[in-house]
């Protein structure tokens, strides 16, 4: 009986220890995580997207509640005025989410530019979507205001031949892009003018 | 005493050095020995987990009961992977992507959990410590080592930089994962026959 006892205690401090210690590291890596992330992988979506920008989108970047979730906005500044905004949505791929960073021209309520930012799709098949930027070339231009669909939906995009999955999810993580820029339109344009020069 | 720890130490690097003397750990030593660059990484990380986790399951080898060992250990286990990860998406996330699943597999690497059982559980904790380094640094070299054969003979490169100019051929099939087995054998057979002398 007692040594039952000492399995458990002794069981229970070791986890509550390890529970204590991963809280703390995970907390005080959090922001540094987070910058990491926007450099190596958000960070040539965003520029593909702002091309052109004379701004850097990455430090030019703003959070806002969007009910419950918490998203964070790129905003891409030409000629001195903010032309739009960018934000990530996900979508169900093949292999897990499908991350896809949307720019928005504000003015035109068009899409200016598309980029996957995280994958498990099939290389080769479902990854062309990241790979092939003749396949995210195909959102420039395609109207924020409806959904995104694909060909065999009746949509406008031309799936990847042999990646109808990983196609989908693209549309879909566009689609759900263009809900959340509808649904915050007002604060959006309101916020990013303040990064207006 | 003194010559002990030292001994400890050394054993890591030669007499016993993993994976070839003890052939453990063998699925990130196949998987991630692509280039120079992953394999050290790879071996750092693994020695980080070793270290600690030899220091603390000595630490603590007197109040752990031996029927709850193995959980215990591998709670310690796992607390520092899981540190680790934090650490390297923090501060070196190129090399966190690249080496992706293979860090929180060190969990289930045999090396680590067979050096807190066969060693940290049964010894002081300045000698597990020394036996932590030895045999994580050995494991780190011999990753370099059969990352540097595999890198320099599929790609032409070494940590990036070429060694033999554009007349060069890669030989690609050594860094595929066949390539990976045949690189091994022939890199145990060299320490066999050195050995055998």
């Amino acid at each position: 009986m007692r040594d039952m006892i000492k399995m458990v205690v002794v069981l229970t401090a070791l986890a509550a220890f390890s529970g204590g210690l991963l809280a703390a590291v995970r907390d005080n890596t959090k922001d540094l995580i987070e910058s990491q992330q926007l450099t190596f992988v958000k960070g040539p979506a965003i520029k593909s997207i702002f091309k052109d920008a004379q701004n850097d989108p990455i430090a030019d970047r703003f959070k806002m509640m969007d009910g419950d979730v918490e998203r964070n906005f790129f905003v891409g500044v030409m000629d001195g005025k903010p032309v739009g905004v960018a934000f990530e949505s996900y979508g169900k791929g093949y292999g897990g989410d499908v991350g896809l960073m949307v720019g928005i021209n504000l003015e035109s309520d068009s899409i200016i530019g598309v980029g996957v930012t995280t994958h498990a799709e099939t290389p080769g098949l479902g990854a062309k979507a990241k790979d092939d930027p003749g396949f995210a070339a195909q959102f420039a231009g395609v109207s924020a205001l409806e959904p995104v669909k694909v060909n065999k939906d009746g949509g406008s995009i031309n799936a990847i031949s042999g990646a109808t999955i990983t196609s989908r999810a693209v549309a879909s993580a566009a689609t759900n892009v263009n809900e959340i820029y509808q649904r915050l339109k007002p604060q959006l344009v309101e916020k990013a003018n303040s990064f207006g020069k | 005493m003194a010559k002990s720890i030292v001994q400890e130490f050394t054993k890591g690097l030669w007499s016993e050095i993993p994976p070839f003397r003890l052939v453990l750990g063998l699925c990130p030593t196949l998987a991630v020995t692509k280039s120079v660059e992953n394999g050290i990484g790879m071996g750092l990380a693994t020695t980080f987990v070793l270290v600690c986790s030899n220091i603390l399951v000595s630490s603590l080898r007197k109040v752990i009961p031996s029927k709850v060992r193995i959980a215990c250990f591998i709670v310690v286990i796992a607390t520092f992977v899981t540190v680790v990860e934090l650490l390297m998406q923090a501060f070196t996330y190129p090399l966190f992507l690249k080496l992706g699943i293979f860090i929180p597999l060190i969990v289930v690497n045999c090396i680590v959990l067979g050096r807190s059982e066969a060693f940290a559980s049964k010894n002081p904790v300045v000698p597990s410590t020394a036996d932590g380094l030895g045999i994580g640094l050995g494991f780190t070299l011999s990753l370099g080592a059969l990352g540097a054969v595999r890198e320099i003979l599929g790609n032409g490169t070494v940590l990036g930089m070429d060694v033999f100019g554009p007349s060069f051929e890669p030989f690609t099939f050594m860094v595929e994962a066949p390539g990976a087995f045949i690189g091994l054998g022939l890199m145990l057979c060299v320490m066999n026959l050195v050995g055998s002398k």
